[in-house]
């Protein structure tokens, strides 16, 4: 089983490269994700079994998060047959500095996409920490060529600055994992996994058990978008084609918040949780901040996506470091995911009627494109945690914890920096949305892709239907998931 | 310590010291391929008494990529970048040296105060490590090429790789090969983006990619 939902994309990936008619290689990339989005379901029915001596396992967190990663690429992978038909053998007119440039070539493309599946998937299996690392760094090697698929000056400085500020970050975690084995010196022999380290925590050395952590904390920390180390997420997130900056926010930053809560485990399992706690908190509170600031009077409204993704790992952050919020964190964790997925593949949609990024240029959505002007209206209700959508049960639930561990001024912050991005991202999308067309709007071409609309409507769905009612089993997993993640 | 393994862990602090004074970009790539053979011997010549397949697969593995093949993945891109041949840093080349002077300082003074939990022998390593780890950060804060950022990304992970060889002897087939692989894709895609950024840009000056900011 584990297998399969690793050989599944990897060997579709590596068949990619080699197709050359477009139209099989279009069906090979939706097959792939449809047999993988199926292979998931069935471990809902009861988890395999480990594999590989228990360096792969599929436990109630990785089930979690594979699940989201699994339904986004599903989404993201029938999008990309609708926009590789329209993208994918024209040349483009650059928005800000308006010269032609050509697309890197499509085998390429839905290759890499199906490896970033197989690499994500390694990284929701992985129980060992070198694999963890091994997967977490795979994710960015083969996301990079997805990144600069428009062959253009902004998106090549975008995937030059991802790979070096990602690569330098993940390689200070593989530091990590040395001061973790350094830590575990007393038991040779004991295996690297999270499970393995937690039953023994109480041999671990405390002073490099914190070492270790704050190293993988900078490490998968940069991966997952905390600020201060989030500097390269706006520039690669904007610049990407948004069915990729869709599955980077939506899935990879989880796949590193996973295996930060992966470590968060052992040191609880040791008794620091206060200290881990405290770091997550103030990381978490840091990113909202720095988030908001670059919101409010953002001019591309990409960017803007990327910075509430910042804000929104941000929030993922302070849940887990009040500890008995870290259910709520996960469920958050998949409100955003969708939410923003759905956000992004709209924004898409956006551009390619506007032909622009520049929030400046873009009046009137409502009018001239409806569906996406709707959508995009929602989804902004959806992500500043407005009722009746997912993200607001879960908010509201991180704040209940915050109040009843008795962190007052804490949530009061919270409270006022989503407040912020509130007002800061009302301003920017209500101006886009009402009013008269814009002269780049007036010729925008009709609606009528279904590859392209469907799936940002039926995330919009998910998204509306978990704020009004969540599935008690979706409830039973993020529980045990935190569980198996060690919280208090 | 054998005499072996101290003659090439000071060949090691040299090399760093090399990197940090060189002019010439040729001259910095070849001195981090050679540091990369020294790491990559270095389990062999610890170990003389107790060689396995294993080890020497492994080392023969790590030797050849950072010896060979990163050297020519890197000497291509900068063949395809054509004149481009000084390292032209932030930094001057006396004040590196001095920053790399301090940088011992500060490794020999940090890992005095470690336990020496290693393995009998490469305790003394970890020194070298920490002072590997602060020169690779060093290289890509203070210069300005795109190839040499690569170098700095080599020169730490070879940073880590020293330090793990220190500690964490432990470190399972799979996973070292897994890393291994990872760092070939990384110098492997990091040498296709220079490329297209040479042939985007005409030059390789991370510090004009500028276009992206709020």
């Amino acid at each position: 089983m584990i297998w399969a939902l690793l050989g599944v994309p990897m060997v579709a990936g590596a068949a990619a490269f080699l197709i050359r008619p477009d139209g099989p290689r279009r069906l090979l990339l939706l097959a792939a994700a449809l047999a993988h989005a199926l292979l998931t379901a069935a471990c809902w029915g009861g988890l395999p079994g480990p594999a590989l001596g228990g360096y792969l396992e599929l436990d109630a967190a990785g089930r979690l998060f594979l699940s989201l990663t699994s339904v986004l690429f599903l989404a993201a992978a029938v999008y990309a047959v609708g926009f590789l038909k329209s993208a994918g053998h024209t040349k483009e007119e650059e928005d800000a500095e308006g010269f032609l440039f050509d697309n890197a070539p499509e085998a390429v493309f839905t290759g890499c996409l199906l490896l970033f599946l197989g690499t994500m998937s390694l990284s929701a299996l992985s129980q060992h920490f070198g694999l963890l690392w091994v997967g977490i760094e795979a994710t960015t090697l083969v996301s990079a060529p997805l990144i600069h698929f428009h062959r253009q000056r902004r998106s090549l400085e975008a995937t030059w600055k991802y790979l070096l500020i990602c690569s330098v970050g993940i390689a200070l975690a593989l530091l990590g994992n040395f001061f973790l084995a350094v830590a575990a010196r007393l038991h040779p022999d004991l295996l690297m996994t999270g499970r393995e380290l937690a039953a023994h925590a109480a041999e671990l050395d405390v002073t490099w058990l914190k070492a270790a952590f704050l190293l993988f904390l900078v490490g998968y920390g940069t991966k997952m978008g905390l600020a201060p180390l989030h500097t390269w997420l706006p520039d690669a997130h904007s610049e990407a084609p948004s069915v990729v900056s869709a599955l980077l926010s939506g899935a990879l930053l989880n796949c590193a918040f996973l295996a930060l809560m992966r470590v968060n485990a052992v040191l609880c399992a040791a008794g620091l949780a206060d200290f881990t706690g405290g770091l997550f908190m103030g990381f978490g509170l840091l990113s909202m901040a720095v988030a908001a600031a670059f919101i409010i009077g953002q001019t591309d409204f990409k960017r803007m996506l990327a910075y509430s993704s910042v804000e929104h790992m941000g929030v993922l952050a302070f849940g887990v470091g009040l500890g008995s919020a870290a259910p709520a964190a996960l469920l958050h964790a998949v409100n955003h995911s969708l939410t923003k997925a759905m956000l992004f593949l709209t924004a898409g949609n956006l551009l390619a009627a506007a032909r622009t990024k520049s929030v400046g240029e873009i009046r009137g959505l409502l009018r001239a494109v409806p569906f996406s002007g709707f959508l995009w209206l929602m989804g902004f209700l959806a992500i500043t945690g407005s009722p009746p959508f997912g993200p607001f049960i879960s908010e509201l639930w991180i704040l209940q914890g915050a109040l009843s561990r008795h962190h007052g001024a804490l949530a009061a912050l919270y409270l006022a920096l989503l407040g912020a991005v509130f007002v800061g991202m009302a301003t920017i999308v209500l101006k886009m949305s009402h009013g008269e067309p814009s002269e780049r709007l007036k010729a925008a071409p009709a609606e009528d892709d279904p590859w392209r609309l469907w799936p940002p409507a039926l995330l919009a769905a998910a998204v509306l239907v978990l704020g009004l009612w969540v599935p008690r089993p979706l409830l039973n997993a993020v529980k045990e998931a935190a569980v198996v993640l060690g919280a208090r | 310590m054998s005499f072996w393994v101290e003659s090439l862990v000071i060949l090691v602090v040299l090399s760093n010291l090399r990197v940090l004074g060189a002019s010439r970009l040729s001259a910095c790539i070849q001195t981090v391929a050679f540091q990369g053979a020294l790491l990559g011997l270095l389990p062999v010549l610890a170990n003389l008494d107790a060689l396995t397949v294993r080890l020497l697969l492994q080392a023969g593995a790590s030797t050849f990529l950072k010896a060979a093949v990163f050297p020519w993945l890197l000497g291509r891109a900068l063949r395809q970048a054509g004149l481009q041949r000084e390292v032209e840093p932030f930094v001057g080349f006396t004040a590196s040296l001095a920053a790399g002077v301090l940088f011992l300082g500060a490794a020999l003074w940090l890992g005095a105060r470690l336990p020496q939990a290693g393995p009998e022998g490469l305790g003394r390593l970890v020194p070298t490590a920490l002072f590997t780890i602060f020169v690779g950060l060093f290289v890509i804060v203070s210069r300005r090429q795109a190839v040499t950022q690569v170098l700095g990304y080599l020169i730490l992970e070879n940073g880590i790789y020293a330090f793990g060889m220190a500690f964490a002897e432990h470190q399972p087939l799979l996973v070292e090969l897994g890393i291994l692989l990872d760092v070939f894709m990384a110098v492997f895609v990091m040498g296709i983006t220079l490329f297209h950024i040479h042939r985007e840009f005409d030059h390789l000056d991370t510090d004009r990619l500028t276009a992206l900011k709020d």
